[in-house]
Formats: C-alpha cells, structure tokens, sequence
C-alpha cells in the first residue's frame, strides 16, 4: 500500500517500525463520475431518510403536542432529554417503527426506546407517546417494547420505562394480547430481568390503565406524578360499569393514593421535570460499575473522513467496491490488522479498534465462495476464543451457485460460516451496507443469529433474494411447466409475470419496509455509522464477555 | 569620656513579631522574608486559617474575633514576643499602631517597637497639640480654634473670625468620625452637637475644633522618614483626594498637576514637621491642598500607611526594609538627594463593600477569586484567599491593587486593564465602581478633589449595562461546558470506563439533533435560551430577541473550569471568566460582572402533603386544637396535638394558609389517615 506523507506522520499508538504496518489506505477518486454518482444517490436516500425521521420526531402532531404540553405534560423525547445527562448521547432504535403499516399514522409505534446516559449509567429507556393514539399498545408498539427490554436483557442495562399510555389498542387485541411474544410478555420479561439483577424502574407520567398498571406495579422502584399519573386496573369508566360506583380518576389511583396508601408507588413528584429528576437520584442509587472485559486503548480518529462513504457505495448493488474504503473510515486511525488477505478474498476479516475497543470486523467484498465462509468460520473462532466483539459490515447477494461450487460442498462450507456465527458468544452487530440477500444473511448474521444491535444504511436491500432474480425463477419454473404442456410464452406476458414480483420484492426489500417492523434497530445515516456502532459496542460491555473456558480449540479450516 | 548613645547602636533583628493581621501583615512578613528575618504572627479565633498565620514561622492565638480581645491586646503579644524571642515588633496600620502606651510598653519590655518614639506618637495624636508644634515649626496650618474653651458662644464667635464654611472636628478624631462640615452660621449649633455626639461615643471625649473648611481642596500627603541618627528624608508625595465615607479608596503618586516648586515646598514642610516631634521611622504628614497652591498641614499618621505601595513603585524603595533598617538603628539608606520620582503608580482599594447603597461595608465568603498576574509593575496586596470570608470583625478590605508605568495616562489605563482581570464572587464589591471612577473623565485629566465622588456621583453611579446577547452566550456556553466537564468525569466513576463514547458531549441523536432550554432568572426577569446542539460541536442559540447565534468553545485549562474561550458568531472571546457560585452564574464580560440565577426546579423531597389536608398518621386521640377555623396559619406552624400509642404527636401546617376545616373534638378518637384539618 503506498501511502502519502501526510499519512506516514500519523502514528501515536505504534513503535516505529510498526507504524504504517496496519493503517489502510482509504483513498478514493472524489472527482471520478463514479463516485460523485453515488455521492448524489446516496444523499438523496438521506435526504428522504431525514424526511420521513422530521415527520415522525413530531409524535402526534404539533395540535396533540400542544394539548398535551397545555396539562404541564413534557413531550416523550422532551422527556428523555431531560432524564439522561445533559449533552450525553442517546441511541435510539427503530424510529421508522410502523411505518406506512397500518393505514394510519403511528409515529415511532407510540414508543420511543433506546439507550442513554443516566449519572454515568448506559440505560435503557422505554417512553410512550401519549400523542399518538393515546399512547395505546398497537402490535409494532409492543414488539418495539420487547426488542427494547431484549436489548436490556442481552446487554445487562437497567430499564427506565417512561409510561403514558393506555394499555392495549383494543381493535388490535388479537395481535396484541394473547400470543407469547405479546403484551404479557413486557411483565415477564421485567420480572426476570429483575431476578437476573437488572434494575426495574417506572416513572408513572399518564395513564398506566389494566395491563399496564403492571408496569411499575412490577418495578424494583417507581415513581408517580401528582394529577397526571394515574394507576388502576380499571378507570373510572369500567368501575361505574361494574360496580356503580362513581369516583375520579385521582382518587381511583392518582399519586396520592399509590404513595401514601396502596403502596403502589414509592416516590411522589410534582410534575414531570421532578419525576425525572428523582429517577436520576434513583439510577445513581444503583451501586452498579460497567466491567469492561476488553483491552480498551486511546481513541483515535478515522484518517479519512465519513462523509465520503455516501461516494463510496454504488447506488447499484450489483457493482462491487473495495469494503476497505468503508473500513478505513469507521476504525480507529484507520488501522485495520486483516486476517488472512490473500485467501478467501471475497471476504475481508480482521482487527480493528472503534472508539478505543477491540472488534474483529467480517465484511463482505463479493459473493461468497467456499474459501470465504471458512476464512469467516475460522475468524470468528479467533474473536470468540479472545473475547473480541464481532462487527459484520453486510453486503451479500448470496453463496456462489453452480455445478463445481455444490460439488465442492459450499453449502457446507457455507454452514461452517452459519455454525460459527450462531454459537459465538462474543457480542455481535451487524450493519447492512449494501445488500442482504438469502443465506448470506445469515452467515452474515441477519436478524435471526441475534445480532445485540443491527442497523441498516438507507441504500441497503434485504430480501430472500433479488427482485429481479425471484421473478426470473418464477418466471423459469412458469416457462419450463407451460413448455411440458408444449405451450409458449410470449416475451410480452413473460414481462407482466415478473412485474409484479419484483414490484413487490423492490417494495418489500426497502429499509422502511424492514425497520417499519424491527427487523432491524434502525436506519441509520452513513456518516454516523462509526457513532452508532460505538454505543452499541459500548453499550454490549455492560455485559461481561465470557469466552469458552474448555471444548475445542481453533479449528483451522 | 564618650557617651554611647544606646538607641544608635546598630542591633540586628533577627526575628518580628507582625502584630497586625491581613495584608498588611502580609506585606511586612514579605520584606522580613527577603532579608532572612523570622516572622511571628499572631491571630484571633477568626484568623486562625488566614493567609497571614499560613505565611508566617510561627504563629500564636491571642484571643477571640473581637479586635479589642486580639489584635488590641498589647500584654498577649508582648508575651507572645517574649516568648519566641522576637526582638521587634511591627505594628502595621490601625490596631496599636499609633498607641503610645503600647510603644511604651515595647521599650520597658525591651523590645524594638517599630515606628516612633512614644513621644512623637503623642504629639501628633492630638489635633490641636500637634497644630501647635507645626506653628511653632512653620510649618502652614489652618485656620481654626483649637482652644479648651468649648463654649457655643466661643465657638461661634471663633467661627465667625475663621470665616464660613467651616468644620468641626472632634480633637481626638479621626477616619472622619465626628467631622462636619457648617456652610452657614444658623447650622453652627446643630453641626457642633452632633459633632460633640459622635465623637463622645467613638472616643470618650466630645471636644471639638473649628477650622476653615476649603473648597474642592485636594488631600496631597508626603511621605517621611526619619533615622536615629537625626537624618530626615520625603520620598515625595501621593494624592489621596478621592474618598468616599472619608476614607480613601484610589491613591497615586505623585500627585497629578503639582509643580516642582511646590512638591519642593510641600517636601521640606513635611520634613520640618517631622523633625519638629523628634520624628523616627516611617510618616505622612497630610496636607490639604487648596486650588490656589496653598496648603495647610492637617495631621500626620505616624506609621506606615495603607498606600505606601506607590511611594514605593515610584520611588523604587522599599519602605518596609527601611522600617526595619531603622529599627536596627541604621542610617536611611538614601538622602534627599539620591530619591527621585520614576514614573506614575496608582493603587485602588478594593473593598466588600455596596457602591450602589452608599458604600456600605459587606461580608461574606469569597467564593471564586482570581487576580490579575502581579509582576513589577502590578501588585496585588492581599491577605486573603480563595474560600476565605470577610468577616464583621476587621476592615473590609479585600486587597490593593498597586500598578506602575512611566507615565500617569499609560498607569492609568494599565489600572483599567487590570481592573477588568480582578474577578471576585460571593459578595458585594466596589470593583466596577473602581473601573468607572478611573474611567471618568475628569479622573482621567486628574481633576481631582476630595469631594470628587459627591461632585461626580451621578456619573460614577451609571447603572449596569445590560446584558448583551454575546454575554447570554458566554453564560449558557459556560453551563454546557462545565456539564461536559462532568459527563467525562462522571463516566470514570461509574462506567469505569473513562474513554467511553458515552461520556461523549455530542448530544448525539439518531437523525436528530439534540436541543434543549437553558433557563436564567436575571434580576426577576426569566429568561430561557433555546439550545440546539450541532454535529461540529457548536451550539446555535436562540436570544430572547430571536436572534440566532452561533457559538463554540472550550476551557483554556481543563483543571480550572472558570476560564473559558469562545467563538460567539464572528467574534473571538480569547478569556472570559464564568463562575458557578451559591446558585447563580456570574460571568465577567464588557468590564462588568453580571449574576445569572440558575432556577431550582426540582425542590421535592418526598412530595407534599395530599393538596392542603393533614392526615392522621394513626388512630389516637385528639388532645388538643390549637387554631380554629378561618385562622391563617404558617407553615409548620403547630395545628393539632394528638396521642396515641401513648405518644404525643403534632401535627404542623403543611403550607401558609387558611384553616378550612377541622372536623374533629378534642378528646375525639380518630382512625388513621383520616383528615383533621384542611388548610388552603
């Protein structure tokens, strides 16, 4: 690798000899047609991106902001502001949940979930959003609820729930109510992180109506708001129902009442500003510590700047790219130690730190050949018998095809790869960049090998396969059933079969598509890939790593 | 046979008992250090953790805050000399400086008391002895009767001969106690009574003086020294004339618009009236001067005084080491004709004080102090420090600020400078006063008077600029930063992992920017500045007038957090002072100081009581009722008493209000949570 001057001056973690050893060169042709290209597609995805985002910031819209503000009510985000520590990050997930799902606008789901910064503590935080529908559980509500307190689970996150809401959207209850990963599921899952020593707090700013009375009734500790905070099993309108007896909303189960008599509650707050300001002192009661089981090392910056990514990924996901110019503007000082270079090229594996810690990065860089997956194999074994955490940068169409290749056996090959990513017990992220076609997916590890974070670029694709490719095998297998009947097809109608297909793939593929319904933890803007991957990585230390203490060494595949 | 003249015999001194406390204190411990001299200090209770007791070698308690159980205690620091061999003692300024029985005392105990002889003390103490001695001497005084005679008739009939205005003294006076000022016969008696009043109760005795009283006269004293070896000096002039309270708050020598031939005549007068008393040591004769060149004689300190520092920057001496030389019995290290005046020097007094309601004195703790860097040309004179308090017991003056260059407009402008890099919070002082009245023009073209500040009070008591929009930026950059400061602090503690991205200060957002409201109270006014957090790190915030700024910045040393610099727009602020204290933010800018109170939202401990109702807290008896209805009733205030559990319980107001109800009898048994009293 030939580098520029400039670059060989840079170099404050290395002995001399070793300075320029690792660091990649991340160069590119800003002024080639190619990039600037890109450049403008990809903006114009980030543009739409903070389109849609600036719509959904607005929860219910700025007439049930306003009346909800007007009763001395903070709005939700308003909320987490001033719940973590001012200036600090907060990492949010899936804000295109619900997106263009349900015929009817559910900003966020109703819920704003992610991770911030409370007296130094990474916490999850899981507020509803009463301007939406009245903060009511739609099915996305609840799935969103339930990655949010999975993420607390896997990553060892105290839960802050923010809650105004009013129980289950009852249309909606057979999606909503009876299945496992239902509604219920919130309760057991608070239960059992709290046996599992996962703090457990409520902060009771609405409604918390039948179901949701559960959610601070089950909290370690819980905080309610005098007027507005309200818990009981049934409202008023169900208790003059069953029982004839007439009474507020207040008495039924205001403040007052859970912290003075039920016992329901253990902290009364005034309003919303001094709820949060109590759950602060509650948090920095935790006696938690954050025990790192990584080697963490000064930060360094990315020598090359991320704003060139949008230049770097073709906009056409069939042209391929060197995944190098990606790295090299997400890792510290650019430095990328990569494992086995020469083999298996179609896959680039190697160390790197982000933010001062160790991952070990799988990126793809072409289709997948029967070298490649076990050059994966063989580099996640690395990373899960040292305790490295691992980042997949996907971009996959999928495992070669054809006579030689299955004769080789790269399906299992390409299990070897699968295996390893599903049994590694080092913590995983996954960033779509590009592509996240078929089994690549999952040796890439997809949403179903449990990533603890996965985002996707607005450019990316995820289906089975491509559009284009499901409508011609359709198409093929349509042609040779109408060829055994001796029939033809004409090209015209050949076309009107595929159309729909891979209309319907173009439309199911999309990001907002896939992170309407949490396939993924949300869409996120190249230039922030670095942050994002940094909390998340961050946020997965909470959790201690704990490598393999015996059973088999590394094989070498 | 030679007689030896005991005095005149050179004694080293190797040790000094300073018996006098803060700055001054300070500042003889500082000369007695440099020539390698031992220091004692003594302290009272109040003292114990002054800068003065830190500084010295030693250092011992002689009794309560109280001055006279302390610093006048002349048997407990005698004692404290002989106990730890101290050969002299320096007596600084006020406390037992000028106390002839105290410099008695010295002598018979054998210790080098270092100031004058008692004598000379004595003579100069009284206004109307030392007024005769000076006549005696030609040495010009002002007209006046000073005689025993304190009959009104007398008296009146004296005034009428001295001519109107004239001014009443107390003989015993000084520091302005007992002086008043008669523009015409019909207000002589009035004058003359309180005069007699205040000076019975600030010295024990109600004799008076009468003299002429001279209009926009200047206050010009010299300063004197004198040997045991009959050698007498002046090292030249300083001007005092701008007083407030008659006490002088900013100094310069030499005097501004004083000819040769009169700084020569006022010199020799000086020294002659020095020499009239058997003078040795350190003196200022005090002069007042008229508009015409004329000057009268009107008393002299006979000790070192407060503004000795400028005598010392433009004469280039060291007056404390020539103190001490002289105690020594040495001869002055230089005669008249070796000292010379070298440039201009001013010293301002900075004071706890109120400009804005008459210079009253304040206390309080200085919670953030920082100074210009003194050098050679800037002193600061001090004897107080960070965290320190100043307290009712002693002067309330926090330091002096001494600055020197070669000539008056550049010293002046160096004083401005320096002025606007003295930044003290936690009580009320003078500081911005001090930057106007050397602002002001006709302080600038050395017009100046004793009745200056009177003549010029509407000017110099300008009310405070208001506070810009750079200045709101400045406040609310200082607020983020030092939240920034914590986030990375907070993050060692608790994460343990100090490099994390979480202790990052982005506000990042996912697709979002980060913004908030910072909220002020600044004077009873509310105002809130709308925060948005930018992905290069700057802050774009929103004024009360909708303007749009731009800021970034950073602290110029992380481990000092009240020093910042910032880009506010297009401008460059290379150092402002912010500081966090009790609950507001005062930050330094546009040569003011201005306090920003951070509002308490969140004041609940555990909430309040259920909307104005007291409860039981469980089932009891009632056993008495200590209001009625419609009665209005303070918070805590005692409303019931109630037993139960063989405990007496009361039950207090939760809040100010009015008594609603009490549906309960004495004697009555009640259940638990059960309402006894509304009170709204």
């Amino acid at each position: 690798i030939r580098m520029s001057t400039s670059l060989a001056n840079i170099g404050t973690r290395s002995y001399h000899t070793d300075k320029l050893m690792h660091i990649i060169d991340g160069s590119v042709d800003k002024n080639s047609v190619e990039f600037k290209e890109n450049m403008t597609r990809m903006n114009e995805s980030i543009e739409q991106l903070n389109k849609n985002i600036d719509k959904i910031k607005l929860g219910g819209g700025p007439k049930l902001n306003e009346r909800h503000v007007s009763r001395g009510k903070m709005l939700a985000r308003q909320r987490i502001d001033s719940l973590i520590d001012p200036g600090s990050p907060f990492l949010e997930f899936s804000q295109l949940a619900g997106f263009n799902m349900y015929g009817e606008d559910v900003p966020a789901g109703g819920i704003i979930t992610g991770i911030g910064r409370v007296e130094g503590q990474e916490c999850i935080i899981v507020a509803n959003d009463s301007t939406v529908k009245g903060g009511t559980y739609f099915p996305i509500t609840v799935k969103k609820h339930l990655r949010a307190q999975e993420i607390a689970q896997e990553n060892n996150l105290p839960c802050i729930y923010l809650v105004d809401s009013g129980g289950a959207n009852l249309p909606r209850q057979a999606d909503v109510f009876p299945d496992r990963d239902h509604f219920g599921r919130i309760f057991f899952n608070q239960a059992n992180m709290s046996a599992k020593r996962i703090p457990q707090i409520a902060v009771v700013m609405g409604s918390c109506t039948a179901g949701g009375a559960y959610v601070p009734a089950m909290a370690d500790e819980s905080v309610i708001v005098k007027s507005t905070g309200t818990i009981f099993l049934g409202g008023p309108p169900l208790v003059k129902a069953a029982t004839g007896e007439v009474v507020t909303a207040e008495e039924l189960g205001g403040a007052d009442l859970h912290c003075r008599t039920s016992g329901v509650t253990d902290h009364y707050a005034r309003n919303d500003q001094e709820a949060l300001a109590i759950t602060r002192r509650i948090v920095s009661n935790l006696n938690r510590k954050k025990q790192p089981s990584v080697v963490i090392k000064p930060v360094e910056e990315p020598l090359f700047p991320a704003s060139e990514l949008s230049g770097i990924v073709p906009s056409d996901l069939r042209k391929t790219f060197d995944v190098r110019k990606v790295i090299s503007r997400i890792v510290d000082g650019s430095r990328f130690d990569e494992f086995k270079e020469l083999y298996g090229t179609t896959l680039v594996t190697g160390f790197a730190h982000i933010h001062g810690m160790p991952v070990g990065i799988i990126a793809n860089n072409g289709i997948l050949f029967s070298e490649s997956a076990v050059k994966g194999a063989h580099f996640i074994e690395l990373c899960n018998q040292r305790g490295i955490p691992l980042l997949f940068l996907q971009n996959i169409t999928g495992f070669m095809v054809g006579k030689s290749y299955e004769a080789r056996g790269i399906a299992k090959d390409g299990a070897k790869m699968v295996m390893a990513v599903a049994t590694a017990r080092v913590p995983k992220i996954t960033v779509i960049i590009g592509g996240s076609f078929g089994a690549g997916n999952y040796g890439m590890c997809g949403r179903s090998y449990s990533p603890r974070f996965m985002y996707m670029w607005p450019n990316a694709r995820i289906s089975v396969m491509g559009g284009e490719q499901a409508a011609s095998v359709l198409a093929q297998i349509q042609k040779d059933n109408m060829a055994k009947e001796g029939k033809q097809w004409a090209p015209e109608e050949e076309a009107a079969f595929k159309k729909p297909i891979s209309d319907k793939y173009e439309v199911e593929g999309s990001p907002y598509y896939s992170s309407a319904r949490c396939w993924d933890d949300g869409v996120i803007n190249p230039v922030d890939t670095r942050q994002v991957v940094a909390l998340s990585l961050s946020a997965c230390l909470n959790q201690p790593i704990n490598p393999p203490s015996d059973g088999f060494g590394v094989f070498r595949m | 046979s030679v007689v030896v003249d005991a005095s005149k015999v050179v004694t080293p001194i190797n040790k000094v008992l300073i018996a006098n406390r803060g700055e001054i204190a300070c500042r003889v411990m500082r000369t007695a250090k440099k020539r390698g001299v031992k220091t004692v200090a003594v302290y009272s209770e109040a003292d114990r953790n002054s800068m003065h007791v830190a500084m010295a070698d030693e250092a011992y308690l002689i009794g309560p805050a109280a001055a006279k159980d302390s610093y006048l205690r002349s048997d407990k620091i005698l004692e404290v000399a002989k106990r730890t061999g101290a050969q002299a003692i320096h007596p600084g300024y006020g406390f037992l400086s000028e106390n002839a029985g105290f410099a008695d005392l010295c002598e018979k105990e054998g210790i080098i008391f270092i100031g004058p002889p008692s004598s000379a003390i004595l003579a100069m103490g009284s206004k109307s002895a030392s007024k005769d001695i000076m006549i005696r001497a030609n040495v010009p005084t002002i007209p006046g009767y000073h005689g025993e005679d304190q009959e009104f008739e007398t008296l009146r009939s004296e005034a009428e001969k001295i001519g109107y205005p004239v001014l009443i003294k107390a003989v015993m006076g000084g520091g302005g106690k007992g002086m008043r000022i008669v523009e015409r016969p019909e207000d002589l008696e009035d004058g003359i009574n309180s005069s007699k009043r205040e000076s019975k109760a600030s010295f024990g005795d109600d004799r008076v003086l009468v003299e002429k009283y001279l209009v926009h006269p200047r206050h010009v004293e010299i300063q004197v020294f004198a040997d045991r070896h009959g050698n007498c000096v002046h090292l030249f002039e300083r001007d005092c004339s701008v007083q407030r309270r008659h006490q002088k708050i900013i100094e310069e020598a030499p005097a501004p618009h004083l000819s040769e031939e009169l700084r020569k005549k006022m010199g020799d007068a000086a020294v002659a009236a020095a020499k009239a008393v058997g003078y040795v040591g350190a003196g200022t004769v005090e002069f007042i001067l008229s508009q015409d060149g004329s000057f009268y004689f009107m008393e002299m300190n006979t000790r070192l005084q407060v503004e000795h520092p400028i005598t010392e920057m433009i004469t280039k001496q060291d007056l404390v080491e020539w103190q001490l030389k002289v105690a020594e019995s040495q001869p002055l290290p230089l005669g008249q004709n070796q000292l010379a005046i070298h440039g201009h020097a001013f010293e301002a007094r900075i004071y706890a004080e109120n400009p804005d309601s008459d210079f009253m004195p304040g206390t309080g703790k200085l919670l953030h102090l920082s100074t210009p860097e003194p050098s050679s040309t800037l002193r600061v004179e001090t004897g107080v420090r960070q965290g320190d308090e100043v307290s009712v017991y002693y002067d309330p003056m926090i330091a002096k600020l001494v600055v020197w260059d070669t000539n008056r407009e550049k010293a002046l402008r160096y004083l401005r400078n320096a002025l606007d890099e003295y930044h003290i919070v936690g009580l009320n002082t003078n500081i911005s006063f001090l930057k106007r009245l050397s602002s002001h023009p006709a302080f600038q073209k050395g017009e100046v008077e004793t009745g200056f500040i009177p003549i010029h009070r509407e000017s110099l008591m300008a009310p405070q600029k208001a506070m810009s929009n750079d200045t709101l930026c400045l406040a609310v950059l200082s607020m983020i930063l030092s939240e920034n400061a914590l986030n990375k602090s907070l993050n060692g503690v608790n994460g343990g992992v100090i490099l994390s991205p979480w202790s990052a200060s982005n506000a990042f957002r996912v697709n979002n920017v980060a913004e908030r409201v910072i909220k002020f109270n600044v004077k009873d006014q509310k105002i809130q500045v709308p925060v948005t957090y930018n992905k290069d790190n700057s802050y774009t915030m929103t004024m009360p007038n909708g303007e749009k700024l731009t800021v970034s910045g950073s602290h110029l040393d992380a481990a000092d957090q009240t020093l910042l610099k910032a880009y506010v727009a297009d401008r460059f602020y290379p150092s402002v002072r912010a500081v966090k204290a009790k609950n507001s933010l005062f930050v330094f800018n546009d040569s003011q100081s201005y306090e920003l109170e951070l509002p308490i939202e969140v004041t609940s401990k555990g909430g309040d009581a259920a909307s104005g109702s007291l409860l039981s807290p469980m089932p009891g008896k009632i056993t008495k009722i200590m209001v009625a209805v419609g009665d209005k009733v303070k918070k805590g205030q005692p409303i019931i008493l109630m037993e139960a559990m063989k405990m007496e319980h009361t039950i207090r107001a939760p809040q100010d209000g009015k008594v609603e109800s009490l549906p309960f009898n004495v004697n009555e048994i009640v259940e638990d949570k059960k309402v006894l009293a509304t009170i709204v």
